[in-house]
């Protein structure tokens, strides 16, 4: 694996700085860009991203400030990820158990609620690069769907609401470049378009 | 919520509706005037010019303009807030922005304008 190369650096050079933590993909905190693609370090294998006799090449994920080596300053990752509300307002009295969902319920939220925030997807996202203050990014959009499409949740209209200017959401252009890079196998892509049909349901 | 006041209509799925709508008028509008010069290769001036003066003509001349000046507004505006802001270009970066929207804005209305003259001149 990448990760394994970067230990035998450190060791050689304990300078070196990156973020690691669970080394099975798992934690997320090892996105890096690989020969030209975001990635875990950690689940790629060298083998997959170098050619034979070629060369492999580790940058930080583009578009956040770095802070050293491949450490980035991820604030910006998270602050819009704080602003879709990554969690369950529900207003009506707590039930005595948990509040139950039906198997298909619980079905919905499948592809979604895997995501590691490991920010791979954001960081290859064009518009997140253009406007990483403004639209939310693919990572904070697929948690945004989570729990809109969560039939525990209350507060959908207000979710919606906060969604509908112009960056939030709309600054996705379906490029694609979250999709192709989430080590989990996840969508955003479909989330957003899955948001877009929601808001357009309230408004028409 | 992010707020702006230069978008279209001021709210991202407005646009993105009126994006979506104008793009399928000018494709039809477009590829039937093409199909129309295919079906008529030997077009004379008096049947070009017959054909721009009926009323049903028009309305749809003028719908595809109204739509190509939307959807190049919604566009333009978009590629301005990509690519002419303050990360890209530094304390400048609003007037330019403005200026640039202002630009198209005003260019938009001209050929408008001048597109209605022309259709209607006919
Ligand atoms: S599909 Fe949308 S969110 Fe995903 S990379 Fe493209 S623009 Fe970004
Ligand atoms: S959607 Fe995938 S790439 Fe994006 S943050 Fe979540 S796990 Fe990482
Ligand atoms: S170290 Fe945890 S995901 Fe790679």
């Amino acid at each position: 694996m990448v990760l394994d190369v970067l230990e035998l650096l450190k060791r050689k050079d304990p300078s070196i700085t990156y973020r690691r933590s669970c080394r099975e993909g798992v934690c997320g905190s090892d996105g890096m860009n690989i020969n030209g693609t975001n990635g875990l370090a950690c689940i790629t294998p060298v083998s997959s991203v170098v050619k034979s006799g070629g060369k492999l090449v580790i940058r930080p994920l583009p578009g956040l400030p770095v802070v050293r080596d491949l450490v980035v300053d991820m604030t910006v990752f998270y602050k819009q990820f704080e602003k879709i509300q990554p969690f369950l307002i529900n207003n009506t009295p707590a039930p005595a158990i948990e509040r139950l969902q039906s198997p298909e319920d619980r079905e919905k939220l499948d592809g979604l609620y895997e995501c590691i925030l490991c920010a791979c997807c954001s960081t290859n996202c064009p518009s997140f690069w253009w406007n990483p203050e403004k639209f939310i990014g693919p990572a904070g959009l697929l948690q945004a769907y989570r729990f809109l499409a969560d039939s525990r949740d209350t507060a959908i209209n207000e979710r919606l609401a906060n969604l509908e200017d112009p960056f939030s959401v709309f600054r996705c252009r379906g490029i694609m470049n979250c999709v192709a890079v989430c080590p989990k196998g996840l969508n955003p892509t479909r989330a957003i378009g899955h948001i877009r049909s929601m808001l357009l349901q309230r408004a028409t | 919520m992010v707020t702006n006041v230069t978008s279209f209509g001021r709210s991202g799925l407005y646009d993105w509706l009126v994006q979506r709508i104008t793009a399928v008028i000018l494709a039809v509008y477009f590829v039937t005037l093409f199909g129309y010069l295919l079906l008529n290769p030997d077009l004379d001036y008096q049947q070009w010019q017959k054909l721009f003066s009926a009323t049903w003509m028009r309305i749809a001349s003028l719908m595809a303009l109204m739509a190509l000046c939307a959807h190049a507004w919604i566009g333009m505006w978009t590629i301005s807030t990509d690519y002419l802001t303050s990360d890209m270009l530094g304390g400048k970066a609003t007037v330019i922005r403005f200026f640039f929207q202002t630009a198209c804005v005003v260019l938009m209305f001209i050929y408008l304008v001048w597109g209605i003259q022309i259709l209607w001149g006919i």
